[in-house]
Formats: structure tokens, sequence, C-alpha cells
């Protein structure tokens, strides 16, 4: 009966006055950056973090709120999918495909009230999967020595390059460059300075935040000056809200099945959300047949890539908390903040400060009821956010950056570094290199080379040692085969691209 | 045309061998370890290496390029953005916010009475949400000013 006395644990941290209002504002905050076209959870959560930790507010209150934020976000996103076609980010691109179908046939409001429905049941399954996998999978993280962190890292950019990219080269080149970027700085055993340039401000190495700030949300800005802010207006109107009962019944094994298939992607470390949704989008569009109209606006195509996409981001956090390797672009953002905050993901952490984690778990069961509550009668209020011109909001987003990063450190250098982070971000996503490679190559750099030197530490330099357990041999084929796999299966999968009106 | 793609290649490439050359630089320290402190990082550029060699021989069609003048707009825009960075100091909060937030939205949609209203309404919003609700040290005017 250890889950239960670590859940009441956990809720009499989450249901203390404080935590309990924290959830809701970030629930609220994250539902509206999730709406918003042009930002997505990872640089909404991106650009809370610097303004969360000058709020001081403890560990525990800190991961709540952002968190909170994430989860939100993961629901907010599918209402600029539904109205405006355009995904608030990667993961809810498969939500555009039957949801703004559905809105052009006038059926708006079933498709917000139904995908809210179905985030709701993906969030609460994919929480319920974590409380119960987590705990576990940090038990076989005790095994795991510097080898097997090593193949686990490398697992985690192999996957993110194979699986959840078109191009393995540019996966690959920039989870290069982000581990190049995390090599600047002092080396943590020699202590000798690298790559610096006789760069004082480099000697403490590239800050991370200032580095996904720049990536994610100076970025941004560089895309709406090219696209003048267009498309961004409302297409189809949204009238009444009522509850489609009849879709949600028919969709209630869908949001299931979806929940399982987006939860199990959203573990596979370096995956993500997007794969989640994805697929739980093909795999019922397979299993419909011909029996549905899976494009054209079919419920079941707005209610599966939602519950695949929500359980896909609880999914993620398993292996974040457990291990430190984050599932997606998110959860590494949420890394970032486990690391600012001075806590380090891993068996230990359950071990020691099983606070943090089963506040954190018991609070993300409670946001998914906040969110429901927020994403289905009150989702009128969230399609308003929708009329903020892009030219209020990206200016607003850069500023708000500033400061966030400017309270940080105080340096200019932090600053111009950020801006400049923000127009390689720029090139480099037009290019279609993806960055979300980067920002874990910054992150994982370190840990990933000290674990390679402590292994041949322990082995006094014995390559082989690398793969001298079971575990670090089956993460080293999993993570060449996820790498080399999509090379031969993607000329059968392809992944749909962004209907056009 | 698949020029940019093999543009970005011959860039890695020219940065792996740099980083490559550099990491050959760093200094040893007593402290030493089996593998020290310069395989991963010569790891690192050679790999990187590879990528840019893919993409100089296996490029992907170009992407779509802004026009000369969108180019223009964006290059204003990283003007304004670093001159923002290193005005905030000098000139506290405020003034720079409403004139780096007016010259972003100007860029995003060139009309000018929204972007001067924008530059004012983030200006003076986001000060008092910065200084008044989450309670930041902001300095709001130029320090000088007011002695």
């Amino acid at each position: 009966m250890d889950l239960l006395s670590n859940l009441s644990l956990g809720f009499s941290i989450a249901l203390s006055p404080e935590t309990l209002i924290l959830a809701v504002i970030g629930c609220f905050v994250g539902t509206i950056i999730g709406a918003l076209p042009g930002l997505g959870p990872a640089n909404g959560v991106a650009i809370l973090i610097p303004l969360v930790f000058t709020m001081k507010l403890d560990a525990t209150s800190s991961l709540v709120l952002l968190t909170s934020v994430y989860y939100g976000a993961m629901y907010g996103g599918r209402i600029s999918s539904i109205l405006l076609n355009i995904p608030g980010d990667e993961p809810a691109l498969m939500t555009t495909l039957d949801g703004y179908p559905m809105a052009k046939q006038g059926r708006a409001g079933d498709a917000l009230v139904l995908s809210g429905v179905a985030s709701f049941v993906g969030g609460l399954l994919a929480t319920i999967g974590l409380m119960l996998l987590a705990p576990l999978l940090a038990r076989v993280a005790y095994f795991f020595g510097p080898a097997e962190y090593f193949a686990l890292y490398l697992l985690a950019f192999c996957t993110l390059g194979g699986v959840a990219s078109k191009n393995q080269a540019k996966a690959a080149l920039a989870a290069m460059i982000g581990l190049g970027i995390s090599m600047i700085g002092l080396d943590n055993t020699s202590g000798m300075p690298r790559f610096t340039g006789g760069n004082m401000e480099l000697a403490d190495g590239v800050d991370f935040l200032v580095a996904i700030v720049g990536l994610f949300a100076i970025a941004e800005v560089f895309f709406f000056i090219e696209s003048h802010g267009k498309n961004t207006a409302i297409g189809v109107k949204l009238d009444k809200i009522t509850i489609p009962v009849r879709d949600i019944i028919n969709s209630f094994w869908v949001m299931i099945r979806s929940s399982f298939v987006g939860f199990f992607a959203g573990v596979l470390p370096g995956a993500g959300a997007s794969l989640g949704s994805f697929l739980a989008y093909s795999s019922e569009k397979a299993f419909a047949g011909k029996s549905g109209e899976f494009g054209e606006g079919d419920p079941r195509g707005v209610a599966a890539p939602e519950a695949g996409n929500n359980a896909a981001a609880g999914g993620a956090l398993v292996p974040m908390l457990t291990l430190g390797v984050p599932g997606s672009g998110t959860t590494a953002v949420l890394l970032a903040l486990l690391m600012t905050l001075n806590i380090t993901p891993g068996p230990l952490l359950f071990a020691e400060r099983p606070e943090v984690v089963w506040g954190l778990i018991a609070s993300l069961l409670i946001a998914n009821f906040v969110l429901l509550i927020m994403n289905v009668p009150l989702v009128k209020i969230f399609v308003k956010v929708l009329s903020v011109p892009a030219w209020v909001l990206l200016p607003g987003v850069t500023m708000i950056s500033f400061v966030g990063i400017y309270s940080l450190s105080g340096s200019y250098f932090d600053l111009v570094l950020m801006v400049a982070f923000g127009a390689m971000g720029y090139f480099l996503r037009k290019l279609d290199v993806p960055t979300v490679p980067i920002i874990l190559g910054i992150l994982l750099g370190n840990n990933m080379e000290d674990s390679l030197r402590r292994a041949m530490v322990i082995s006094d330099g014995e390559w082989t040692y690398m793969f001298s357990s079971n575990i670090s041999i089956v993460l080293w084929v999993a993570a060449i085969g996820g790498f080399v796999a999509p090379l031969f299966l993607r000329r059968f999968i392809r992944k749909p691209e962004l209907i056009t009106d | 045309m698949m020029k940019s793609d093999r543009i970005l290649g011959l860039v890695a490439i020219v940065v792996a061998l740099a980083f490559f050359a550099s990491a050959l630089q760093i200094q040893t320290s007593f402290l030493a370890d089996p593998l020290g402190s310069k395989p991963f990082p010569i790891a690192i550029s050679v790999v990187t290496l590879m990528c840019g060699l893919v993409m100089v021989f296996r490029p992907e069609p170009d992407p779509e390029w802004p026009s000369l003048r969108t180019f223009g707009a964006l290059a204003i825009a990283l003007v304004v953005l670093v001159g923002y960075a290193y005005s905030l100091k000098p000139f506290g909060f405020i003034l720079p916010t409403v004139i780096a937030s007016a010259v972003l939205s100007y860029q995003i949609s060139p009309r000018p009475l929204p972007a001067v209203l924008t530059g004012l309404g983030l200006g003076g919003g986001l000060y008092v949400i910065f200084k008044y609700v989450l309670k930041l040290g902001l300095v709001g005017w130029p320090p000088t000013l007011f002695g």
C-alpha cells in the first residue's frame, strides 16, 4: 500500500490552498498559452521559468505551477487547431486534420467539447499511468550505472532524430549543435576551460534557459515578421456550446485506446507528444477502415489525437522524472526547470524527496479536473484569446522574454546571446533542422560526457564495458534501431501535411 | 535548386573542423581520467562533419526564402533587439520597451498608429505587472533622470 500512502502525502501537499491556487493559475495561463497561435507549451513554459524563478517560490510550488501550465497548454493547443487551422504546437497538428473540417461544417462547438473531453481522458489516464509506472521505473533505474546512462542518452537522441524527424542528418546535426554548445565552459572533471575563447562570460557555460528562450520564443518573432502575422484571423464561427453526447459515447473506446498508444509513445525517451498524437490518429484511422470519414471532419479523428497527445504529455514525464531524460521538447524545458531548482531527477528523487514527486502527481490529477471545467463549460473565454492580434502578442512575448532572462543574470551578454539563438533558430527551422535536439543536447551534454568518462574510470579505459550489461545492450540496440529503421519505414509511413483551404 | 542545404552543410563542416582544432587545444590538468577532456568533443566534431557531408551530397529542396524586403525587416528587428538588450540598463525599462515593441509591432503589421499604441501599452502595462504584481526589481526610468 505504498501507493496509497504516497498519494495521501501528495494530496496533503496539493490540497494546501497555496498549491491549489498555483495549480489553477497554471491551468488558466497554460490554456491561454496553448490557445495562442505562435505560443506552444515549450516556449510558453520556457519564458515563464525565469519569471517563476524570480518570484522565489519553493521547488514543489514552482514545479506544480509550471507543469500545470504544461498540461494546460496541451489542452489549449486544440483551440487554435480547431478554430484557426493553426496548430499551436507540433502535437496539435493532427487535431487540425479533422477538427478544422468539423468546425467548417458548423460544428466548432462540438469539436471543442469533444476534444476537451478526449484531452481529459488522455490526461487522466496518463497521470494514473505515471503514478503506477514511475515508481517501478525508478526502481529499475537503480541498476543504471554510467554505461547504461550513456546508452540511454544516446537512445534519446536517436529516437528524437530517427522517429520524430524527417531527416536524420539534420536531426543529428541539431543534436551535435546542442552537445557542442554544452561543451563550452569549465570541464567538470579537470576544471579546465573548453571552447570559451578566453571569454569570462562563457566560463560558466551557456545557460540553457538563454538558449531555450532564444530558440523557442525569439525565433517565433522572426517567423511572424516574415508572415506579417497573416492567417491568424478566426476562420469559422463559434455559436452555442452544447455537449455532443453521441459523439462522446461513440468515441469512448477511441479515447481509451488512443490514451494507451499516446502514453507509451510519451514514455519513449525522445519521442514525445508529436509521436503520440500521430500514432493515435493513424491507428484509429486504420482501425475505422472505410467506415470512417477521417480527414473530412470525423469526430473520432478529433478525439484520437487529443487523447493521444495529452496522454503522451503525461507519459513523457515518466522518463523525465525517473531517469532525467525528457521524452519531448516541453519535458526538456521542464527538465531545465528541475535543474534550475537544483532538483536532480532520477531514482533518488523518489526516495529522498517524495513530497516533490507525489505533490506533483497529485497536483496533476487535480489539474486535469480543473482543466476539464475550464475547457468545456468555460471554453468561450479562451476562444476570445484568439482575437489578440499577433502585432501585440509577439512584441509582448519578446519583452517578457527579455525581462525574464535579464532578471536571471542581469548581464547584457546573455540577452545578446538569446537574440543570437533566436536568429539561429529562425534559420535552422527555415532549413527544416529541428530545434528540440539542440535543447536536449545543451541539457544533457555534460551528463552524457560525465557518464562516459565515469564508465571509463570504472573500467580503466576498457571500452567493451559500455556493452557489458543487458540493459545497456538493449538500449544500444534500440538506439541504433530507432535511428536507422525509419530510413526504411519512411517510404510507407508518411506524416500528413497541414491541410489548406 | 538545392543550395540552402548545401550551404548549411558547408557551414557545418567548417564549424566541425574549427571545433575539432579547438578540441585538440584543450589544456589538460593533473586531474586526469582515462578518457580525458578531448575525446567527447572530438566525437561531436566528427559526427557534425558527417552530417555536413550528408547535407552537401544529399540536399533537400530549398525552403521558401522571404523577399529581400522582408529580410530587411528581419534585419531591422534583429538590430532593434540587440539595441534593446544594451539600452535596458542605461535608459530604464519603460522607454526602450515602448520603442522596441512599437518597432516590432510595426514590422509584423505595418500600421503606425496601432504599432505606437502597442508600444505604449506594453511599455506601461508590463512595467506595472512586473514591478507591482510580480515585484521584480525593475528600474523604470533612466537612473540619471531623477537623480
